[in-house]
């Protein structure tokens, strides 16, 4: 049976189901808005390691282990585990889950990474390929800004626009049969470039990839934004997220009443000075893991469209004046 | 889909500037003169100091920019380097400290890299072209200085 419809859109024949997922992120996530939500607020951002990389790779370690445990499965049941994060060559993700065993697909979709093991292990599920999967996404602010920024005690100023990547890792486990929340379709977006350079302003890179894919996703599966409880995006933050709305506007949708973002939900913007908001992949898939799965349970959200976002840049493309390309993948869900 | 055309692209550039807020340049500015200004007296008040216990001029320009150098370091080694800096801006970028932290802050970053390709190597990596187009444009102007003089 087809399962493919419209431009980019799979619609699950037998919707797998998020059977657990769990969250674990760093003090300043914790002193953050969402702080009930996360499953362990670590209070040391090294993780008890002695570098950012291994800090990275120990979170993204424990998340995982804790989402199998939550689930009931010991890790062998685990037919395949899905990562990415933002260090290079994927090592925050290869590193962390070295040590289980397991088939592993190491994914690059910079913040977006979430969205793309979701998809991704729904698939393999709903095609009969697997029964348990995990989709893990992690991201550290010190080596973040190690990779793509500065050293962290250099005294510079960061633009209004910046964005604060997360300390933060979640992890979803996905099955064949359960009691649900269940992904329902998939949108797989396209890399969007609107010829943004500024690395600085990640948002107004990523919002024209958001919408690219909302559209496709609603003419796809012929709904309109109203079809969904709530539309949350990944990590624009409060630049990305104006210039979606307008971008939206000028398409014909709506989404005032339905939107919001990660980025803005995970802290206090003003209070806790992250200028435009939140970004990093552990930033959508900590705020999923924790408060959106929440609400899911809770029927507080029946119907979610997920759609965590990334920009595809590195440091040499942006060095080398190039302008940023970006994604997004919209994940639907019912509770 | 969205239109990825030069001219949605030109018109999406403008759809940004708007939506992104500026740099508060005059209380930048502000914070950025007083810092540096801060720092440039404290630099004064050693040089001072130590002609008053006999030094001369050159000695005590160059052992009060040591000083400042070394507080720098110190500053940026306990964290407290990159909050001035992040009220300051240019204020304590520009000033001879600013240097010593762009030089101290890259060798505690990249000390897990080891003393040859992390420290060694990194410790130039935002301090490297200062040196670079510093010492080149040192050399041009003393030839124009040569000729004119």
């Amino acid at each position: 049976m087809k399962k493919f419809l419209g431009a980019q859109t799979v619609r699950f024949s037998q919707p797998p189901t998020i059977k657990a997922a769990a969250s674990i992120v760093g003090p300043k996530e914790g002193e953050g808005p969402l702080w009930q939500s996360f499953d362990v607020i670590s209070p040391d951002v090294l993780f008890g390691m002695d570098s950012w990389e291994k800090a990275e790779s120990e979170m993204a370690r424990q998340t995982v282990a804790l989402a199998a445990q939550k689930a009931g499965l010991p890790m062998e049941e685990i037919r395949y585990i899905l990562a990415g994060d933002l260090l290079n060559q994927n090592s925050g993700s290869t590193f962390g889950m070295r040590s289980f065993g397991r088939p592993f697909f190491g994914l690059f979709g910079a913040c977006s990474a979430i969205g793309e093991g979701m998809s991704l292990g729904a698939m393999l599920i709903d095609g009969g390929f697997a029964d348990y999967v995990i989709a893990n996404a992690s991201s550290h602010f010190c080596g973040a800004e190690k990779t793509f920024r500065f050293p962290l005690e250099l005294g510079t100023q960061r633009p209004p626009t910046a964005s604060w990547t997360v300390t933060g890792d979640g992890a979803v486990v996905l099955a064949a049969r359960g009691e649900g929340p269940y992904i329902t379709a998939v949108t797989t977006g396209a890399i969007v470039d609107m010829g943004v350079t500024d690395a600085n302003n990640m948002g107004a890179a990523m919002a024209p990839a958001a919408a690219d894919t909302l559209i496709t996703h609603f003419k796809d599966l012929h709904i309109q934004p109203g079809h969904y409880d709530k539309i949350i995006t990944g990590d624009l933050g409060k630049i990305g997220q104006d210039l979606l709305l307008a971008l939206m506007t000028d398409a014909g949708y709506d989404l005032r009443d339905v939107h919001e973002d990660c980025g803005l939900l995970i802290y206090d913007r003003q209070g806790q000075d992250v200028h435009a908001g939140g970004s990093g992949c552990g930033c959508s898939a900590a705020v999923f893991a924790g408060y959106l799965l929440n609400q899911l349970r809770k029927k507080e959200i029946k119907r979610l469209l997920f759609i965590p976002t990334g920009a595809l840049h590195s440091v040499a493309t942006v060095q080398q004046g190039e302008t940023m390309p970006a994604i997004a993948h919209a994940v639907a869900i019912e509770a | 889909m969205i239109n990825q055309s030069e001219s949605a692209k030109q018109g999406y550039a403008l759809l940004v500037e708007q939506a992104s807020p500026g740099s508060k340049l005059a209380a930048n500015s502000l914070r950025a003169f007083f810092v540096g200004g801060t720092i440039c007296a404290v630099g004064q008040i050693f040089k001072n100091a130590l002609l008053a216990v006999g030094m001369t001029q050159d000695n005590a320009s160059l052992v009060a920019a040591c000083i400042l150098i070394v507080l720098a370091v110190l500053l940026t080694v306990v964290g407290l380097y990159s909050k001035l800096g992040k009220i300051a801006g240019a204020g304590s970028i520009v000033p001879i400290t600013g240097f010593a932290n762009a030089i101290a802050s890259p060798a505690i970053e990249y000390k897990k890299e080891g003393l040859v390709l992390g420290v060694g190597a990194k410790m130039f990596l935002i301090a490297g072209p200062v040196i670079v187009y510093g010492a080149m444009a040192s050399v041009l102007v003393g030839i124009v200085y040569y000729f004119l003089r």
